[in-house]
């Protein structure tokens, strides 16, 4: 009998649907339109991602505002060995973005060369899926702005 | 005791944030709005049956179902997993057993499962006893309308063709009755348990 040791592949996988509720929905219909939306709070700054309820007063949020598709790194990690799923499969960074219009930001990939060419501050601008459903993954990541060029 | 009902918070009541219409940007005026998202959790093992159940697996590549018996007992299990669950000691002794047995118990499921297109409802999964097992392991009865299947109705496995078997316990296709008179099963507390006076 053979001594070699048997092993197979395992795949465990719990396929969700969620419901998203009018306000991510709305989020998740804007990228997939090409549109990226934001959410007011009642003293006028804009929370992009938008979130259901104010963060501070717990007051619902109704007002979904448009807001750029270019904007700031506020801070950023290296991922140097991207895993299957993540966005990129070659090393890109975790950034932290502060779209135009936007007073808060959101987490997404910036595909940079290296990470050399990552800097707090640095402008980035979104690069869209080709085919996109209501996902975050409709962005596929950001892209550095070279120095110089409008955003 | 005097709650205000009419001012309470209904507990079935949605959250507001999900009741509240929303405003929406120029930009998706008239869009059709996306209600639900798919969002997988998938974990990715390699996994490694150990001795017991790697002997199983091989002898499953030959059309032979082995258990294992626990030598405090007498009792045999399988699929084998070494030890015996009640003595908490090694099994003693192989033992090969018959693709033979009847339903202890079984449920019909009538909800398909996603990615799994060669499950198609309504099916039977049942509990199947071997012939020489002293516990039940899980198998999908075919060759015979769901509505069918019962309590005590003898089975033997269906195997894929030779030139297809593998290390795999996916050789089984299923069970299909056998046409034998049913088992009698008087004593259906004892459905799903292991009597450790009764080896």
């Amino acid at each position: 009998m053979s001594s070699e040791v048997l092993q197979a592949p395992l795949v465990l996988e719990y396929p969700f649907t969620r419901s998203t509720g009018p306000v991510i929905g709305a989020f998740l219909t804007g990228l997939r339109d090409g549109v990226i939306c934001g959410i007011r709070r009642a003293d006028g700054t804009v929370l992009c991602a938008p979130q259901e309820y104010d963060p501070l007063t717990a007051e619902p949020l109704t007002e979904l505002v448009e807001v750029g598709q270019a904007g700031e790194v506020l801070t950023w990690a290296w991922n140097g060995d991207p895993r299957p799923m993540q966005p990129f499969d070659r090393p890109f960074a975790w950034a932290l973005i502060r779209l135009d219009g936007a007073d808060t930001s959101m987490l997404h990939a910036v595909f940079a060369p290296s990470a050399a060419e990552m800097s707090t501050g640095m402008r980035v601008r979104v690069v869209w899926r080709t085919e996109r459903e209501g996902h975050i993954a409709d962005i596929a990541g950001f892209e550095p702005i070279p120095a110089g060029e409008a955003a | 005791m005097s709650a205000d009902r009419s001012t309470a918070l209904d507990p079935l009541a949605a959250p507001a944030a999900l009741s509240a219409p929303v405003t929406l940007p120029e930009a998706l005026a008239g869009a059709e709005p996306v209600e639900s998202v798919c969002t997988p959790i998938r974990m990715t093992y390699t996994y490694t049956p150990g001795r017991a159940l790697s002997r199983y697996l091989r002898a499953m590549a030959d059309k032979r179902i082995l258990g294992e018996r626990c030598g405090a007992t007498g009792q045999v299990f399988v699929p084998p997993r070494g030890v015996s669950p009640l003595a908490g000691a090694a099994t003693s002794e192989v033992v090969e057993l018959a693709d033979t047995g009847y339903v202890e118990s079984f449920n019909i499921t009538r909800v398909p499962i996603e990615r799994r297109p060669d499950l198609k409802p309504p099916y039977c999964s049942a509990w199947i006893v071997l012939d020489g097992a002293s516990v039940g392991f899980l198998g999908l009865v075919i060759n015979i309308a769901p509505e069918e299947v019962r309590i005590g109705m003898r089975v033997r496995a269906v195997w894929k063709p030779d030139e297809e078997l593998e290390t795999s316990a996916a050789n089984i296709l299923g069970w299909e009755p056998t046409g034998e008179p049913d088992e009698v099963i008087t004593d259906y507390e004892r459905i799903g348990r292991v009597d450790a006076s009764d080896p």
